[in-house]
This record gives C-alpha cells, sequence and structure tokens, in this order.
C-alpha cells in the first residue's frame, strides 16, 4: 500500500475518532436551553465527520484514478537523503523551544543558529559565530525596542 | 464627487501625508515579507504609533499604507521562499514559487508588483465609483449567503486540485475545518475537542499552523535534498517581461483586479478567497494547453491572485467606510483605531468628514505607485536573499519560522505544536497531499460555522438553503465546482483512450 493510502486510513482514523466524540460524546452535557435550538455544537462537527470519512474512503479505496506523478522527494528511499540532518534540526527545534524561556533569548538563539549551521556542515568559524551573534542581537532589538514585546534576553537566575 | 476628489487630493498631498505613504508602505513591505507577520499583526503593533499622530485622515493613511505594504510584500516571501507571510498571498506562491525555481525570480517579481499595482489602482478607482452603491449590494447579504459563498471558496480548492487530487484536496479541506472546531467557539462558549488540554482552549494559532504546512517542510526538503536549492545564482537577471507576456496577462489582471474588488466587498470574504478564487477561475477559463501549466510557473497564474488580493484588500474598504462593519480581521482593528481618534466609520463619514474618506483614497493611488517605484528597482536586492549560502539560510528560516509562531502567542508551547505539525505536514507532504487546503479550511472553518449556525438559528432548520434564492445559487455553484473537475478528467481521458483506439 502506499504512503497516501496509510495516511488516509490515519486519517479516516482521525475522523472516526472525532466523529465519535462529536456524535455519542458532546451533546450529553448539552444544557436544557440549548437543546431547543437548532443547531447544537455538535451539529457542524457530525456533518464534516461524515464528509471526512466519505473522502477518506475515496481515497482509501482509490476511486479516482490518479497518475503516479514523479515526487520531488522519494519517501521510500528517505535513507539517500540527510535524514539524519533533518532529524538533528528538528531535535534542535524542540531543544530551543524548551530552552527560550529559562535560558533567555539571547543564549539560546545564537546557540540555535550556531548549531543549526554546525549540523548542516559549516565549519568557518569566524563567519558562523559573529553572523550568529550580530542576528540575534538585531532581532531581539527589534522585537523588544521597537515593536515592544518582551523577551527574556538572559537567564533568568540574571533578573533577565 | 468632483469636490470630494478635490478635498481628497488636498488632503493627501500634504508633506506629512505624503511621508505618511511613503513610511506605511515600506514598513509593511518589509514586515509583510517575514513569514509569520502578516498585516494584522503588524497593523496591531502600529496602532500606537498612529494614535499618538492625533490626525485622523494621517493614521488612516499610514495604516492603510502598512496594509496593502504588507500583502504586497508577502508576495515577495511567498515567490521566493515559498513560504507566504500572509494568507492572502498562498496563492501566489502556487506559481510564483516554481518560476523562482525555474531561474525566473525576477519576472516573477515584477509580474507580482505590476498585477499588485494594477489590482491596487483599479481597486481604487472602483472604490471611488462603486463606494456608495455597493453598501446597498453588501447590505443584502445576509449569513445563509456568507455561509454558501464560503462554500464556494471551499470547493473552488478542490476545483483547482488537478486531476486525481480532488479528493486529496477535499480531505485536507474537511481536516482544516476540523481542526478549526478545537477550542472554544464564539457562539457556544463550551470547549470542544480539546482533551482537556488548557493550551488547546483557544484554538489552533493560525500563524503556527501556517508556519508548519508552508515554511517548514520547505526547510526540512531543503535539508533532505540540498540540490535543489540554487544558491549560487541569487542574481536576479531578467526583470523584463516580454511583449506577449504582457499581452497575455493584462485580460487577467483586468478581470481578477473587478472580481478580487467585488470580492473583497463582502464582509468576511477579504483577500485570502479573493486570490484562490481568481487563481481558481483563471485556471479553468484558460485553455487546456496553459492549464497544465497552472502551478508548474504559469505568468498567468501569479497575476490572477496578486493583481485579486490587492484589488480586494481595497475593496474591503467599503464597508468599512461605508457601513461601519470590518469585514476582516485587518479592517476590524483599523475600525478601533479610528474610534479611538473619535471617527465614526459609517454612512455618515462621508458628510461628515469627507476629508478623511477621500484623503484614504487618494493616499491608496499614492501608495500604489510608491510600492511600484519602491520595489521594481530594489527587487535584484530583496531577491538576494536566495544568495545566501543554505547552511546559514537554513538555520534562519527555522529560526524565523519559530519566532513567527513565538512572537504572536508568547508561548513556547506553540512552538512544539508547530515542531508536531511540521512533521506532520512533511509526512503529508511525501505522499503528495495538497498542504494549502488545509490552511484554507482552518481559516474559514469558524466563520463559515458562526454563519451556518447564525442562518440555522434565524430559518429555524436548514430550509434557508433552498428558500433564499442567492444562497441556492451559491450553494449549486459549489457542488458544480466539485463535480466539474472530475467529470472534465474523466472525459479528457475518455478521449485519450479513443485516440489512443484510433491508432
Amino acid at each position: 500500500m502506499a504512503l497516501d493510502r496509510w495516511i488516509a486510513l490515519v486519517l479516516l482514523g482521525v475522523c472516526l475518532t472525532y466523529g465519535y466524540a462529536a456524535w455519542f460524546t458532546m451533546d450529553g452535557g448539552l444544557p436544557p436551553f440549548m437543546q431547543r435550538n437548532p443547531i447544537w455544537p455538535s451539529t457542524f462537527p457530525k456533518v464534516l465527520s461524515i464528509l471526512g470519512i466519505i473522502a477518506c474512503v475515496i481515497i482509501l479505496l482509490g476511486l479516482e484514478k490518479s497518475e503516479p506523478k514523479e515526487a520531488d522527494i522519494d519517501y521510500r528511499r528517505l535513507g539517500d537523503y540527510h535524514l539524519d540532518q533533518a532529524l538533528m534540526l528538528l531535535a534542535l527545534m524542540v531543544i530551543y523551544a524548551l530552552c527560550l524561556r529559562p535560558v533567555g533569548f539571547l543564549i539560546s538563539t545564537s546557540a540555535f543558529l550556531i548549531l543549526g549551521s554546525f549540523i548542516l556542515g559549516e565549519r568557518k568559524w569566524h563567519i558562523m559565530l559573529p553572523v550568529a551573534f550580530i542576528a540575534t542581537g538585531t532581532v531581539w532589538y527589534l522585537v523588544q525596542e521597537v515593536l515592544g514585546i518582551y523577551m527574556r534576553p538572559l537567564p533568568g537566575i540574571f533578573g533577565g | 464627487m468632483l469636490e470630494g476628489l478635490l478635498i481628497g487630493l488636498q488632503t493627501a498631498f500634504s508633506i506629512q501625508n505624503l511621508l505618511m505613504v511613503v513610511a506605511g508602505c515600506l514598513i509593511g513591505t518589509f514586515i509583510g515579507m517575514l513569514p509569520g507577520l502578516g498585516p494584522m499583526s503588524i497593523i496591531a503593533i502600529m496602532i500606537p504609533v498612529a494614535i499618538s499622530m492625533g490626525d485622523p485622515s494621517a493614521a488612516l493613511i499610514l495604516l492603510a499604507g502598512v496594509y496593502y505594504g504588507a500583502i504586497f510584500g508577502g508576495s515577495t516571501s511567498s515567490i521566493l521562499l515559498n513560504a507566504p507571510g500572509v494568507a492572502g498571498t498562498v496563492a501566489s506562491s502556487f506559481d510564483g514559487y516554481p518560476m523562482a525555481r525555474q531561474g525566473k525570480a525576477g519576472k516573477a517579481l515584477t509580474i507580482a508588483a505590476i498585477a499588485s499595482f494594477a489590482g491596487g489602482t483599479l481597486g481604487a478607482v472602483l472604490l471611488m465609483v462603486f463606494a456608495p452603491a455597493l453598501s446597498s449590494v453588501a447590505l443584502l447579504f445576509h449569513s445563509a449567503e456568507y455561509f454558501a459563498l464560503m462554500v464556494v471558496g471551499l470547493s473552488a480548492i478542490a476545483a483547482f486540485a488537478g486531476s486525481g487530487q480532488v479528493a486529496k484536496a477535499l480531505i485536507m479541506t474537511i481536516l482544516g475545518l476540523i481542526m478549526a472546531t478545537v477550542g472554544e467557539g464564539a457562539l457556544f462558549n463550551l470547549p470542544r475537542f480539546t482533551m482537556g488540554i488548557m493550551d488547546l482552549q483557544s484554538g489552533f494559532g493560525f500563524i503556527t499552523l501556517a508556519m508548519a504546512m508552508f515554511a517548514l517542510p520547505e526547510a526540512l526538503f531543503l535539508v533532505l535534498k540540498p540540490k535543489d536549492l540554487k544558491g549560487g545564482d541569487g542574481e536576479i537577471k531578467d526583470l523584463r517581461i516580454t511583449k506577449d507576456e504582457a499581452k497575455a496577462i493584462a485580460p487577467v489582471i483586468g478581470r481578477q483586479s473587478i472580481q478580487g474588488f467585488f470580492i473583497g466587498v463582502l464582509p468576511g470574504a477579504g483577500a485570502t478567497i479573493a486570490s484562490f478564487l481568481g487563481y481558481a477561475v483563471e485556471r479553468n477559463i484558460a485553455p487546456k494547453k496553459e492549464q497544465d501549466e497552472f502551478g508548474k510557473g504559469s505568468i498567468k497564474g501569479l497575476a490572477a491572485p496578486e493583481s485579486a488580493n490587492n484589488a480586494a484588500c481595497t475593496g474591503s474598504f467599503v464597508p468599512l467606510l461605508t457601513l461601519g462593519i470590518p469585514g476582516s480581521g485587518t479592517t476590524a482593528i483599523l475600525l478601533g483605531a479610528l474610534i479611538a481618534l473619535n471617527v465614526t466609520p459609517g454612512p455618515r463619514l462621508m458628510i461628515d468628514e469627507p476629508q478623511i474618506f477621500w484623503a484614504v483614497i487618494m493616499s491608496m493611488f499614492i501608495g500604489n505607485l510608491v510600492l511600484l517605484i519602491l520595489n521594481l528597482p530594489l527587487i535584484p536586492y530583496i531577491a538576494k536573499v536566495l544568495s545566501v549560502p543554505r547552511n546559514y539560510l537554513i538555520p534562519f528560516i527555522l529560526f524565523f519560522t519559530l519566532m513567527g509562531a513565538y512572537i504572536g502567542q508568547n508561548n513556547a508551547t506553540e512552538l512544539l505544536i508547530l515542531v508536531g505539525f511540521g512533521i506532520c505536514a512533511t509526512a503529508l507532504k511525501f505522499a503528495d497531499y495538497p498542504l494549502a487546503p488545509l490552511l484554507i479550511g482552518f481559516i474559514l472553518g469558524g466563520m463559515m460555522e458562526d454563519n451556518f449556525a447564525r442562518s440555522m438559528q434565524l430559518y429555524d432548520g436548514i430550509a434557508f438553503m433552498w428558500e433564499r434564492p442567492m444562497t441556492l445559487a451559491l450553494l449549486i455553484i459549489a457542488a458544480l465546482l466539485v463535480v466539474l473537475p472530475s467529470y472534465r478528467a474523466r472525459r479528457s481521458k475518455a478521449r485519450a483512450d479513443g485516440v489512443a483506439d484510433g491508432d
């Protein structure tokens, strides 16, 4: 089974769960005055779940013929591409998200930019470091001073 | 009207207001270019500046300049990076980005600039002529028609999905609608589908979703397959368009400026629907041979959404200035700013304070000219973004993606949601699912449900679908839009088979 049909299967699961929640779990707690309304909070989701299930089934059964296109990236040979770099960058983004508050904007962002280009294979430290520091400082200045959105610049222990 | 024009010219040509136009356009262009900061957030940020000026005409001129500057700037990042900064320019990336990848980035930016200019200018002319008349048409629209109009907008997405893609586009649209129901709706005040997670109470963030759907998969694809990025030749040559190309896009620009303007007038529709509908319409009426080029770098496919979204921006001022009803989030913020300056937009505005009304219109002409003059020579420099080495560009794209989601919400959880959705979106992209329909479904979902619920309540059931002729007609158009492409594909296939048999 091709990936698009696997995804359709997953989406069918999503639609079924969503439909179950809409059809069977939502109406119970509805206050009596709302039950007299022609539309309930669950009405629209109910319609959506049915439409979604129909569309998933159409893809799953391959009712709509489509000629196979040459994709940009062949997912069957993911190992041939720079999968390691992509995964490391994703991990880096998660770490950045977790560090942004506790460590502060300036340190975490410089580290993110430096490590990001390091993962991609850049080793020219004399360019990487200034670029990262200048960019971090500029963005912080623009966001904090010009736009007036508060971002903690330094780790909390320094009173940032 | 002539008197009004003269008042407007007099006000708009004061030194202060001219400066405001230029400043607004520049700020808008640069901020709009950054993926994630749309016209809404930047106008919201500019409000303190505008209010402190104290002059309502100048304030409105500045904010309007920011608005169409942002739409203009958004198209630049759509074309060069496939990372639309503004929802209204998502459709520009369908053909603009393939053109940039074919090395025709300069041409694409020129077409975008010209189409935007023409769309904005034609829109301003139409605004001047039709503003009073159109307010009565918009008044006829009822929530049932808004609902039907949104159904048309969503079906149009399926219509331009391409052969064999209709079901996929539909499921993505529905998924977007489903995601829009998460959180607390305005009509019910009940949290829905939050699974008890507090962070989902307010629903998913639009910017987060937009980043996850477009910018993140694009960056990951660049990481996975580096040779795709044309890092070396960021040189933007060939800004000119040929006479034939100008001839080809001229009717498109004309049609889409007018259509976009009228869509923009309808509250709730706005630049996003206008650009998608414009793209779909142009794709469907193009000859078969050109139709295949759509999505692969068609100049018509770029000119259509670009003129439509600019015209729609102008059009969205009609309900704001003549009725005092904001049609979109952006004009709602403008309305707030005007009220803070002690001006009440509405039918009386043209009588009580004509200089505001006409000065804004006049400044639109100037603003569009400023955008064209500023941006055409600046294009080669703007496009230098492409010549930044990949090792630096990718971390920066990822960083701006994260920042866009973070600044909007000031919530680090949003960043984790962004990464999660980004991974899902990449998987969907592998399997050739179109991602734009999901985002459009998400944007329209809330409004659509509100209007649906309102008409259900007014008619005590779904009778509004056939009792209101305009609703019925719109819904029939929507059904045709879904059915026609698959019918057409089947017919062309049958014809192709017939030809093969004949050989």
